[in-house]
């Protein structure tokens, strides 16, 4: 096999993501400067994030480059995290209202 | 933009009939070196490990009834009498992203067979890494003096320190161990050791290093931010 296959983007597009994210990241430092709060906070961020994520998944890892074999193989598991993820926020939930209960916190 | 060039006339189907191809037929499944493919597959276990630290970081910040540290105000610095909220982090964001831009450059000019800037840009991407990590010291030292510890701190949910030390100390461990490795890869380029074999070790290094870079994205926006 050649190892040297789709690799020749131009130089550019590493430069023009890099400012992207330099940008993104900047975006998501103002969220805590300005000490935006609430769900305007969580939502902001958590756009930021996933632009930044899907970026340096996609173009540096070259990830959209790839054949479908190799995306379904690397995203279908991460579907137990998200998972996970929701069976802990009801447990977390359950956590605090318990310990509230039985620590009589108020 | 290009699409890929496939590396045999055994791997243009596109789509799902393409994907049910690949798998199906008497060929290998994945059209790439084993070396990279393996690294995808460390990669996708390296990413259940860190979510599930984050997501059990979750578990005890939601189920915590002491108040929540102010994240924003403890890693704050002072720079010229002026006070700013979170700019460690922010510095070594930028640090890491910049790190991977390097990195994305690297594999690219490896590609196209240009040697010496590969090797300058890998350096340049091990230089910023371990700067990183030199950052990551000097806010441990910051916070264990102000008394954080992983079974409290003084301002308030105990669960603060032990989660900020694992992740944050997990992910410094693979920056560190990337630097060990980009440092170790770049030196076999600069000797020639890849002519005859071809530069996909240098896509397959790089793989590594945009994930630590990928799993900074989460802390700095779950823990740092959030």
């Amino acid at each position: 096999m050649s190892d040297t296959a789709g690799e020749l983007h131009p130089i550019g597009i590493y430069l023009k993501i890099w400012l992207l994210l330099f940008v993104l990241s900047a975006f998501s430092y103002m969220v805590d400067y300005f000490e935006l709060q609430g769900y305007l906070r969580w939502t902001l961020i958590l756009i930021f994030m996933t632009l930044k994520a899907g970026l340096i998944v996609s173009i540096f890892m070259h990830f959209q480059w790839e054949r479908l074999a190799l995306k379904y193989t690397l995203l279908l598991p991460t579907l137990a995290i998200m998972v996970l993820i929701a069976l802990m926020l009801i447990e977390g939930d359950y956590t605090f209202a318990t310990r509230h209960a039985y620590f009589d916190l108020g | 933009m290009k699409p890929a060039e496939p590396v045999s006339s055994d791997y243009t189907e596109p789509g799902v009939p393409g994907m049910v191809r690949d798998w199906s037929a008497d060929k290998q499944a994945f059209d790439m070196p084993w070396g990279k493919l393996m690294m995808w597959i460390f990669l996708l276990s390296d990413t259940f490990i860190f979510s599930v630290f984050l997501t059990g970081y979750m578990k005890v910040r939601l189920s915590a009834t002491d108040p929540w540290p102010p994240v924003s105000e403890i890693f704050a610095l002072t720079v010229g009498g002026v006070h700013l909220p979170l700019l460690l982090i922010a510095i070594m964001t930028f640090i890491l992203i910049t790190s991977s831009g390097t990195m994305a450059m690297a594999v690219n000019y490896a590609y196209r067979g240009d040697r010496r800037r590969t090797v300058i840009l890998m350096s340049i991407t091990a230089v910023l890494g371990a700067s990183f990590v030199g950052l990551q010291a000097f806010e441990w030292t910051k916070l264990i003096q102000d008394g954080v510890r992983p079974w409290g701190n003084p301002w308030g949910a105990a669960q603060f320190g032990s989660t900020f030390f694992m992740i944050t100390g997990f992910h410094g461990l693979h920056v560190s161990a990337g630097v060990i490795y980009l440092a170790i890869i770049a030196r076999k380029v600069a000797r020639g050791d890849y002519e005859k074999k071809g530069y996909a070790i240098v896509e397959i290094t790089g793989l590594y290093w945009h994930f630590v870079d990928l799993v900074w994205v989460f802390i700095f926006a779950f823990f740092y931010l959030w």
